[in-house]
């Protein structure tokens, strides 16, 4: 279900010099704005999980998992590439699953290891803050890479659509509409975070059965889903 | 023995039809498929590929289905028309890959290569390989596992004559080991000098199929007509409706020419200047005025 070549050829499309630099900027963004506050404001738990929670989860990651989901197979599929993996004996759902594994790792390595280090950074891991939120951000990266690989696969304006998704629906209704917080994979992720920190840092509207059971059926879905787009995937002549 | 088996093939893009009801038969050698510019090649080849689902029909490859079929590009090779590749491999990466895929090595990647005689460039990025070298590598990543059908959509787009012929020769070798080798293009003498065997699709039908021969002289015994001025068109029309090559001739006033039939292109097209020679006649325009591929195809569909 694992094919070393796909996953070679993703990681080089995903990591290549300029979209590793979009995927570097947020990331070293979110460290300087942490050198800066521990700087002026000194160690505080309730600014560092602030920080954490409405930059780092809320925007960062998810942006980062709009950049590697989108990006591990919108492009291919767009300018036609992709053909040179579909005229092969390799079964759809496991070119998905290793671009699966690909974006989950990339977006983790670009968001959930930030966070630790901003973590630390802001608070010294002062009650588990920075542990909590980089477990938010491992456990989102895994939910946003597969959502975000689905959206690559079925539209051609993916990072369009994801980073309405992640900005608008995540970043800005999911702090406003209460509603909308339990359909949101961040408040999923912070479910997961709250029962590291067992605090009242780290909250979630949601609890973590909800959240757990949430982030897996959207993960499996989306990944099932992908495959059966990917198998029937159509590429049209240029007449 | 690989035979490509398309049945009652029809192809529809919302309200157009881009494949018309097509029945055909790839057997082994070189199949050249030709037709104008958006007569459904491509959509045609896509099909066969197994990247497109027909409408209705079938397609199959001794027996098995190209659609939703993984399976089948074992044996299988396919070079698309489309440019993009893995622009940021090196040739020898991008083939490389193509090979893994296939669940072959380094060494089966190095044999491709080295049949289209690219191993000079291979370690080059992708990127900066002109058009020729990008259709050698993307032959290169359809050769790897030897496969005993090869699609190819307009592979001489783009090439300079020197690696045309050389890909022809490839091509007709691959034919003459029996494998089945199929081929779409816009050009006539492209497929006349590879194919034994034509299919000419026009419009989203099948319009004739055969060997290349027959279709060659379908296509040059058809009545040629030609727009001609001289110094004296009255005396030119004269001495040519005497021969039985010429089947009409028109004074066009209007025009100031001579609009000419011709049944037997051959036999006119070196009588015209001698004619005019003989009676001191100097010819000013000489044209075709249907030679458009799109003329030759629509009496070809009408025979």
């Amino acid at each position: 279900m694992y094919d070393p070549t796909v996953a070679r050829l993703t990681y080089r499309a995903l990591l290549g010099r300029r979209r590793a630099l979009i995927l570097g900027a947020l990331p070293m963004l979110l460290i300087a704005i942490s050198v800066v506050v521990r700087g002026l404001a000194g160690a505080d738990d309730q600014t560092a999980a602030d920080l954490l929670g409405g930059l780092a989860l809320a925007t960062m990651v998810p942006i980062i998992g709009v950049i590697a989901g989108t990006g591990a197979i919108g492009p291919e599929i767009d300018d036609g590439s992709v053909v040179y993996l579909l005229s092969k004996p390799v079964k759809r759902p496991t070119i998905i699953l290793t671009k699966l594994i690909v974006a989950i790792a990339v977006t983790m390595v670009f968001s959930a290891l930030p966070t630790l280090v901003a973590g630390f950074i802001l608070n010294g891991n002062g009650q588990q803050i920075a542990v909590a939120y980089t477990v938010a951000a491992l456990v989102a990266s895994i939910a946003y890479a597969a959502l975000f690989l689905l959206l690559g696969t079925v539209s051609r304006h993916a990072v369009v659509f994801g980073l309405v998704y992640a900005l608008v629906w995540e970043a800005l209704f999911g702090s406003l509409v209460p509603g909308a917080r339990t359909l949101s994979v961040q408040q999923w992720s912070l479910a997961v975070a709250h029962k590291v920190t067992g605090g009242d840092l780290v909250t979630s509207d949601v609890s973590l059965t909800t959240g757990t059971v949430l982030l897996v059926v959207v993960t499996v879905l989306a990944t099932w889903y992908a495959g059966q787009k990917l198998r029937s995937l159509t590429l049209a002549g240029e007449e | 023995m690989t035979t490509l088996s398309i049945d009652h093939v029809s192809r529809w893009f919302g309200n157009v039809v881009a494949v018309n009801d097509i029945t055909m038969t790839i057997g082994p050698g070189v199949t050249g498929l030709l037709g104008p510019n958006g007569a459904g090649k491509s959509t045609l080849i896509n099909m066969m590929g197994g990247f497109l689902a027909p409408s209705t029909g079938t397609v199959t490859l001794d027996g098995q289905p190209t659609w939703r079929n993984e399976a089948i590009y074992k044996h299988i090779g396919i070079v698309p028309e489309r440019e993009a590749m893995y622009d940021f491999l090196t040739g020898r990466e991008f083939v490389v890959a193509n090979a893994e895929l296939h669940g072959l090595g380094a060494r089966a990647a190095q044999k491709a290569l080295a049949t289209v005689e690219m191993e000079d460039a291979q370690d080059r990025k992708i990127s900066t390989y002109s058009k020729g070298m990008r259709q050698r590598v993307k032959m290169a990543s359809a050769l790897v596992h030897e496969p005993s059908l090869l699609l190819l959509d307009e592979p001489f787009n783009g090439m300079d004559p020197r690696q045309r012929m050389q890909l022809m020769e490839l091509l007709r070798r691959m034919g003459d080991e029996g494998r089945t080798v199929l081929f779409s293009s816009h050009i006539l003498e492209e497929v006349e000098q590879l194919a034994w065997h034509i299919e000419v699709v026009v419009a989203g039908r099948h319009a004739a199929s055969g060997d290349f021969r027959k279709i060659r002289r379908l296509m040059t015994d058809r009545p040629h007509r030609y727009l001609v001025r001289s110094s004296d068109d009255r005396a030119l029309a004269a001495a040519l409706i005497a021969d039985p090559s010429t089947s009409g001739i028109e004074v066009d006033l209007a025009e100031g020419a001579l609009r000419i039939q011709a049944v037997d292109f051959g036999r006119f097209t070196t009588l015209l200047p001698r004619v005019a020679r003989d009676h001191g006649i100097r010819l000013l325009t000489v044209s075709p005025s249907d030679e458009s591929l799109e003329s030759v195809f629509s009496y070809l569909v009408a025979a």
